[in-house]
């Protein structure tokens, strides 16, 4: 079942005069114990997007619908909502109060919601955490704990509040290299203890790999491929997607887009991946006769299904030209 | 000749608590035209040792040991010689290049800056350089009258990587070059600097804290712990089939997209990286080693030989070494 939705969300901003369409038409769901990677570039709107789920952002058009009932904007129902639906920060040095105890820090969020039994919450979600025994941490302070405790921290001041979501902005980005498993394995945990779903937005595939039940693909404010993680990231249909994955290191033939990631407040017509196209540019598109379509042609705005789905025109041809005749492509 | 070898390298922070070892005793050499990754987590010395590389550590820093650059000692040289050294003879590029530009000069003049100073170029001839240099990091040539906030991240590396080469440097330092940036910008910055390294045959050393980058991009690996290496070897051998339970815990760290083994199974080690302030006794590791035996604890562990001793030099600092390839 559907828990958290972006319906048609988009979010603009004023930039230097001109509108950044920092999300430009989005759906996305996370389901009841399910977790999704977002991933994609700096710039892309991944960050705008999980904000406006969050509540943090009001979209300028679409909704986001929590439990199937859409959020309304009042400070009373954003603060219901943020007690379902839950942020984890991604730097934990910079997200603690330095002169704040562990303790302080997780009771927070019960202080504001003026929840009963606060000492039970608070060492609850620190065990939940993995910080044993939670009375150990209470009058610790940040600076005395490592980078993960730190984010475990983090992540109990989330728990505290018994949420139903977590919202994860690159949980393990600035963590050392051996602990992030442990964190990455935390909230698999956490899913199969408490039945938590998770939207973890990341620029790290690997990570997707390692916990995420689905992904979905952001480039320029726009989902542009998603579906179940093992299908997407082991035969990806978008370009984008390909590209994305061929760079990892571990990879034979790495396609280098060139550029920089582009600008939301120049948006390219048609496919607004077609000027740094890799497909595009070896002629394939032309081969397939879509290069017109990839510079003009506007792809619909994918739906927020389960299943794999691709905005892009020669995928689109492709699979078309396959199910045509079906013979000649397995050959 | 070595390009570069360093031999019993120790760097000890004098501080009010007390001494603080960051690196312990670090052995390596690197030929003209060889890349060697240095991988290690917060703490490992790893960032330490660069800096010392050309001294640039503070100074309640102590340093013993060797450093010999085309077999001078930068350790004992005249502050004269090291002027002359840095840059010309081995440069470096910083971790989050993105502040260590100066935001209110013009880019050219920056990268012109050490080719000035070391009297290599100047007027019309440096210019005529700093075209070739932003040509060679992929920028184009007007970028020189740009500022440091035009540039996006990936740029304002390239623009790093080209003041390093400015004076056609032996060797160059990387540490962390691509850590604050995107996937695909890591990408074009680590096939630049890999193209770089094939057409001039400078030495480089690359620090990071992803094996996977490093095994990517170099020749060699060595992973620190603790202000130790505890494995060095080819980066292939290292990185697939490391012979030190943290070499492999660093591998499996960052997992292969598609390895069904790696697929809902987050794979870290327990604990933390120690504090240099107040290591473990014995072998460093034995703390979070999943293969620990008890003698660990008390009996520290050198570098042992660890490849089939036919080809490149392989060594690990693990007990479990010599009883598995004997």
């Amino acid at each position: 079942m559907t828990l958290l939705e972006a319906r048609d969300v988009r979010v603009e901003f004023a930039s230097r005069g001109r509108r950044a369409r920092a999300v430009d038409g989005v759906n996305l769901a996370v389901g009841e114990g399910e977790i999704v990677a977002l991933v994609g570039e700096s710039g892309c709107g991944k960050t705008t997007l999980a904000r406006t789920l969050l509540g943090l952002e009001r979209p300028t058009s679409g909704s986001v619908h929590y439990g199937g009932v859409p959020l309304a904007y009042s400070s009373r129902a954003l603060r219901a909502h943020r007690r379902e639906v839950q942020l984890v920060l991604q730097d934990p040095t910079g997200s603690l109060n330095p002169r704040h105890t562990v303790y302080e820090a997780v009771a927070e969020g019960p202080r504001i919601h003026r929840l009963p039994g606060e000492g039970d919450l608070v060492a609850s979600a620190l065990s939940r955490a993995g910080l044993r025994p939670p009375e150990r941490f209470f009058d610790r302070h940040p600076h005395e704990l490592s980078g993960g405790q730190r984010q475990r921290v983090v992540i109990a001041g989330a728990l505290a509040l018994e949420p139903r979501v977590l919202v994860a902005d690159e949980p393990v980005a600035s963590l050392d290299a051996s602990v992030r498993g442990e964190i990455l394995a935390l909230l698999l945990r956490l899913r199969a203890e408490l039945g938590l779903s998770a939207l973890v937005v990341t620029h790290d595939l690997g990570l997707a790999w390692n916990i995420a039940d689905r992904v979905a693909v952001m480039y320029l404010g726009r989902i542009v491929e998603s579906g179940p993680v093992e299908r997407i990231l082991t035969s990806p249909s978008h370009p984008y997607t390909q590209a994305l994955l061929s760079v990892l290191p571990e990879s034979r033939s790495p396609v280098v887009l060139g550029g920089e990631p582009p600008d939301p407040t120049r948006i390219p017509a048609g496919c607004r991946f077609h000027p740094r196209c890799q497909v595009l540019a070896s002629g394939a598109a032309a081969e397939a006769g879509v290069d017109g379509l990839c510079a003009s042609g506007e792809l619909p705005v994918l739906p927020s299904s389960a299943g794999s789905q691709v905005a892009c025109h020669h995928a689109e041809a492709r699979s078309a030209r396959h199910e045509a005749e079906p013979e000649t492509e397995r050959l | 000749m070595t390009l570069l070898e360093l031999r019993d390298l120790a760097v000890t922070y004098r501080g009010e608590t007390g001494d603080v070892p960051a690196v312990r005793g670090v052995s390596l050499g690197l030929e003209a035209g060889e890349a060697l990754g240095v991988a290690g987590e917060s703490g490992s010395g790893k960032s330490t040792l660069a800096m010392s590389l050309l001294r640039l550590l503070p100074r309640n820093a102590s340093v013993s040991g060797e450093i010999l650059l085309d077999g001078e000692d930068v350790l004992t040289m005249s502050w004269g010689r090291l002027r002359a050294v840095r840059w010309a003879s081995a440069s470096l590029v910083f971790q989050g290049a993105q502040h260590a530009l100066n935001p209110v000069r013009r880019i050219g003049d920056q990268i012109a800056e050490p080719l000035r100073v070391h009297g290599m170029a100047t007027g019309a001839e440096a210019r005529r350089r700093v075209t070739e240099l932003l040509e060679q990091v992929g920028l184009p040539a007007w970028r020189a009258r740009g500022y440091p906030h035009e540039l996006s991240g990936g740029q304002r590396q390239r623009v790093m990587i080209a003041m390093a080469l400015a004076c056609s440097p032996r060797l160059i330092v990387a540490d962390e070059p691509t850590t604050a940036l995107d996937v695909m910008i890591q990408a074009q910055v680590l096939s630049l600097i890999r193209s770089l390294i094939a057409e001039h045959g400078i030495g480089l050393i690359m620090i990071s804290h992803d094996l996977s980058v490093l095994a990517s991009t170099c020749d060699r690996l060595a992973v620190m712990y603790a202000g130790r290496v505890v494995e060095s070897g080819p980066s292939r051998e290292v990185f697939t089939g490391g012979r030190h339970p943290y070499s492999r815990a660093l591998a499996e760290a960052f997992p292969t997209v598609g390895d069904p083994a790696s697929r809902m199974a987050p794979k870290g080690l327990g604990g933390d990286p120690p504090d240099p302030a107040h290591l473990p006794t014995g072998c460093s590791f034995h703390p979070r080693c999943p293969v620990s035996l008890v003698s660990c604890a008390s009996e520290p562990v050198e570098l042992r030989v660890a490849g089939d001793g036919t080809g490149a030099p392989h060594t690990a600092a693990c007990v479990h070494v010599s009883e598995e390839s004997r």
